[in-house]
């Protein structure tokens, strides 16, 4: 009888091997269809108008010139005059054409009368943001702060921060509708496949049971593809009144300017210690923008937190443009401002940051233990003790190195899966769910998992996903997904092979419970010989397949990891460019299922970690409100050339096995940009307290200016 | 150094990609209107399509082409992609990103930036890696274009794409077709790059989801497995 738990080390079939992923073939051959290459018979294009303003109430709107240029089929309305827009790229009206270029020339045409108001596009602190464009947000005190800062005998004082950067996602987003009779087929670039067919039928008002979304493959979401956004239902809307399919995805400048924002955030911190390196007080008030809304009350002090402490949140509401979550929402942010005071403090002392932290991790709380690995690990593969060098310790030339650390957490769990397993008597198995795969490796991991159930190898298994036909499973986010989809498909596959052996086990002359699957085999446990391989098994079935279900439980998953990352980075004081060297990422989140996806996924996120580090910033305009770089010329993404050589160790076996399955996505992202914040710092002996470390914030805190930080 | 589009220099800074000048060495079969550079010396004319010239043509291109005026309405093109001849007719302001995507369903070259910066639409021109997104479909006429559906046939891999596979030189895989293309056009001119010369020769192409590990291994193996494939 096979059992639901996850096999012991040394019964394992499949996991904690490295696979190569099942739709890598399609996707380095260009095979692969994403919502963007989706091209359908009678196809038109969509495009959507967008307001060229930060701030302003749209007076009128006239499509009617729009509407007469040549193949044009659909003009949609999509904002109701007399309301204001909130941000540069709101959209106001949609409409399709015959070819994308008429869809352009027509966009045009439309005429939007506004009256423009005054806006808001930078993040100043609270105090400067003017009347009505604060929010309060959380207070919270724990211990005695000001006793304790009285009592410290070194204190450190400083602003921090980051500042919004955009999501950038390769596929932009957007979809393809398309209509037949009452029947609406959506091809969309979503981390949501389940989820948008239930909000298109709502905002579209059709039967949930008439909407089908599929995204086979999306090119980039990060946290900024949940919801069928207003282009969504738009799009549908245009496909029916010109009753032919529209494809309508944004495009780049659209893309930057309105469909990806990571909340800036800043703080002013006040931190103190013992001479002996203990960690005794915080106070911070910080602040940040999530475009129009709050961006939620942000996790300071960040891991570390010690017994008396104060913090204080204020969103500012700006026009920069609504944020979206983006991967490990808050973390990253708040990662550079406790991780940089909390250097600048051992920096102060004076103190080798890494014997610092270990001192004071017990303040980390339940992972304390296993951030005490992680970091004498990343110490050992980077060799810190060696090359560690007090901050500012100055070399001969120009070009200065140094160290930095950092420690990041994230939760993880998984979300609301179901998973139907279908054996069929031919040996061929389905496993089906209604998730997508964003790039992390969820269509390899399924199979995976239904392989170790089976006994059979990944090719074995036909995974269908990316449907909204197949059995509801949560959005992509928040690494939620494996813990998810692992845990309803090892629920479904057991579930099926279980009624498999009680088909069978009569002609194996065996109990059910007496059975198990392994190597392509069906055997009797302890009796190798008696055996049958799994076609001869399945063909017991006779006609009928079997098809079992299971829902995700939490008793195959966990929540709470953490990692320690380390760079070595040079820093050219003459020219403020700052280059990685190196960086050590150590991780633990659990059972690891595919070691190869898993590491892919740490050497990601510590490049994306370097591009929003040195190079990534939302620009805007103070005159006009508009955004200044909504385009990937001057919206810089980390080249090959800008990565340096880094190295990934997991942190598997006996302590982080037994803890079940947990996500990946967020927390190797959230470290990168403090690490190297650090390292900067240990380089050039002052902090350049933002990131992005661009050289000209290199050069300003090189000469003491009182804030490197922009407007 | 400068990456394999259209000798762009790396810092991005440069002019767009420009078509490649016709080889000097390679023998060229494909008839020709007229060289890109005769074109930029001022004759400021297209070539329609039927319009297929002689190689004797070819020999007096630097002769003032026949005056061809094109557009600005859907205008008759031919384009040779992947071996295979394709008429259609497009505006002259189609790109040859577009024509392949929109117009002929050819779609493993992807749409990212529109502007010559990401990388994602390389398609190789004779042979050379260019950003489809910044040639005119109509300037491509009488080109030999490679898409990467000419890689290889459908279900099976080019040793460029099955070291991309191996070594999980990606993730969301948008970039993924950009980047075979450009190892592709880069192994041709560096048969046994080292690992300095792949990092410097891919940096025309941009990835978001940070696989640059995966595409630094994948392009030192490919080198490998084609070299195993010349022997």
């Amino acid at each position: 009888m096979a059992d639901y738990k996850w096999p012991a080390a040394d019964k394992r079939f499949l996991i904690g091997k490295s696979f190569t992923r099942l739709d890598g073939p399609a996707k380095s051959s260009g095979r692969a269809k994403y919502a963007y290459d989706v091209n359908r018979p009678g196809l038109l294009h969509g495009k959507m108008v967008f307001s060229p303003h930060a701030h302003a109430k749209v007076k009128s709107i006239d499509t009617r010139a729009a509407e007469a240029m040549p193949g044009v089929r659909a003009v949609l309305v999509m904002f109701e005059p007399g309301k204001e827009v909130l941000w540069a790229g709101q959209e106001i009206v949609a409409l399709a054409a015959d070819t994308e270029e008429q869809a352009r020339d027509a966009a045009r045409a439309v005429k939007i009368d506004y009256e423009v108001l005054p806006h808001l596009v930078n993040d100043p602190p609270p105090g400067n943001a003017g009347t009505g464009r604060t929010q309060a947000g959380s207070e919270t005190k724990e211990g005695d702060p000001d006793g304790a800062m009285k009592a410290a005998e070194v204190t450190v004082e400083g602003t921090y921060g980051a500042s919004v950067i955009t999501h950038c996602c390769l596929e932009s987003h957007g979809q393809v509708a398309e209509w037949q009779g009452e029947k609406l087929t959506v091809w969309a670039s979503s981390q949501n496949v389940t989820g948008i067919a239930g909000e298109l039928s709502k905002a579209l008002s059709v039967p949930a049971a008439n909407v089908e979304t599929v995204t086979q493959y999306m090119g980039g979401g990060f946290g900024s593809k949940f919801g069928a956004d207003p282009w969504g239902p738009a799009c549908a809307q245009l496909a029916r009144k010109a009753g032919r399919p529209v494809k309508m995805m944004l495009e780049r400048d659209q893309e930057l300017m309105e469909a990806g924002a990571r909340p800036s955030i800043y703080a002013k911190v006040k931190a103190g210690a013992k001479k002996d390196g203990t960690l005794l007080a915080w106070d911070s008030e910080s602040w940040g923008t999530s475009g129009p809304q709050s961006g939620g009350n942000p996790p300071i002090p960040y891991v570390l937190r010690p017994p008396n402490r104060r913090s204080k949140h204020t969103a500012v509401l700006t026009n920069i443009g609504p944020g979206r979550a983006w991967r490990a929402p808050n973390h990253p942010q708040c990662c550079v401002i406790t991780m940089g005071a909390l250097d600048d403090l051992a920096a102060a002392i004076p103190m080798d940051p890494l014997d610092f932290f270990l001192k004071n991790i017990e303040m980390a709380g339940q992972q304390a233990k296993s951030y005490h690995e992680e970091l004498l690990k990343a110490a050992e593969m980077i060799e810190w003790k060696k090359k560690w060098r007090p901050r500012g310790t100055k070399e001969p030339g120009p070009v200065q190195r140094g160290l930095g650390l950092s420690i990041h957490t994230w939760g993880g769990g998984g979300h609301q899966s179901n998973c139907n397993c279908t054996i069929h008597p031919d040996g061929s198995v389905e496993v089906a769910i209604g998730t997508q795969d964003l790039g992390t490796g969820t269509r390899t991991i399924i199979a995976l998992v239904a392989g170790e159930t089976f006994g059979l190898p990944l090719s074995a298994i036909q995974v269908n996903i990316g449907d909204s036909k197949y059995p509801a499973s949560g959005a992509s986010g928040g690494s939620t997904t494996v813990g998810g989809v692992s845990a309803s498909t090892r629920r479904a596959t057991t579930n099926a092979l279980n009624e498999l052996f009680a088909k069978i086990a009569p002609s194996l002359d065996a109990k059910p419970e007496e059975l198990e699957a392994w190597d392509g085999k069906v055997r009797v446990a302890g009796n190798p010989g008696r055996a049958l391989t799994w076609q001869q098994a399945c063909a017991k079935l006779g006609a009928a397949p079997i098809t079992a279900s299971g829902q995700r439980t939490l008793d195959l998953i966990s929540s709470g990891v953490g990692g320690a990352q380390m760079a070595e980075v040079t820093v050219d004081t003459e020219t403020g460019v700052v280059r990685i060297e190196q960086m050590v990422a150590v991780q633990d989140c659990g059972l690891v299922l595919n070691t190869k996806t898993a590491e892919s996924q740490v050497f990601g996120a510590l490049i994306m970690g370097v591009t929003y580090a040195l190079y990534e910033e939302k620009l805007m305009d103070q005159q006009t409100g508009q955004c200044l770089n909504p385009d990937m010329e001057f919206y810089k993404l980390a080249g090959l050339a800008d990565v340096g050589r880094f190295r990934v160790h997991m942190m598997t076996g006996p302590g982080y096995d037994e803890r079940g399955v947990i996500g990946l996505g967020e927390p190797p992202v959230v470290s990168p940009g403090a690490a190297i914040s650090n390292a900067v710092a240990n380089a050039i002996g002052v902090r350049v307290p933002t990131i992005p470390i661009t050289p000209a914030k290199v050069l300003a805190a090189l000469e003491g200016a009182p804030a490197a930080r922009r407007a | 150094m400068s990456d394999e589009h259209g000798g762009r220099p790396l810092d991005g800074n440069g002019p767009p990609a420009s078509l490649p000048e016709p080889p000097e060495t390679e023998d060229r079969t494909d008839a020709k209107g007229f060289s890109r550079r005769a074109f930029l010396k001022g004759a400021g004319v297209t070539v329609s399509a039927g319009v297929i010239v002689t190689e004797g043509l070819l020999e007096g291109a630097s002769a003032t082409p026949p005056a061809a005026v094109a557009g600005p309405g859907p205008t008759p093109i031919a384009l040779k992609i992947n071996g295979s001849a394709h008429r259609l007719e497009v505006e002259p302001r189609v790109t040859l990103l577009d024509a392949l995507r929109d117009h002929l369903d050819i779609t493993g070259a992807k749409k990212v930036c529109d502007r010559g910066t990401c990388g994602a639409c390389t398609v190789l021109l004779d042979g050379k890696a260019v950003y489809s997104c910044s040639v005119l479909a109509i300037d491509a006429q009488n080109y030999a274009i490679t898409t990467i559906e000419g890689l290889a046939a459908e279900g099976e891999l080019s040793p460029v794409s099955a070291a991309f596979v191996e070594h999980d030189a990606q993730q969301c895989g948008f970039c993924t077709p950009g980047f075979v293309m450009a190892v592709t056009a880069f192994l041709k001119r560096h048969p046994n790059p080292t690992y300095e010369e792949v990092t410097g020769g891919l940096g025309g192409n941009l990835c978001r989801c940070g696989t640059y590990m995966g595409v630094r291994e994948a392009a030192l193996d490919a080198a490998k497995r084609l070299s195993a494939g010349r022997a």
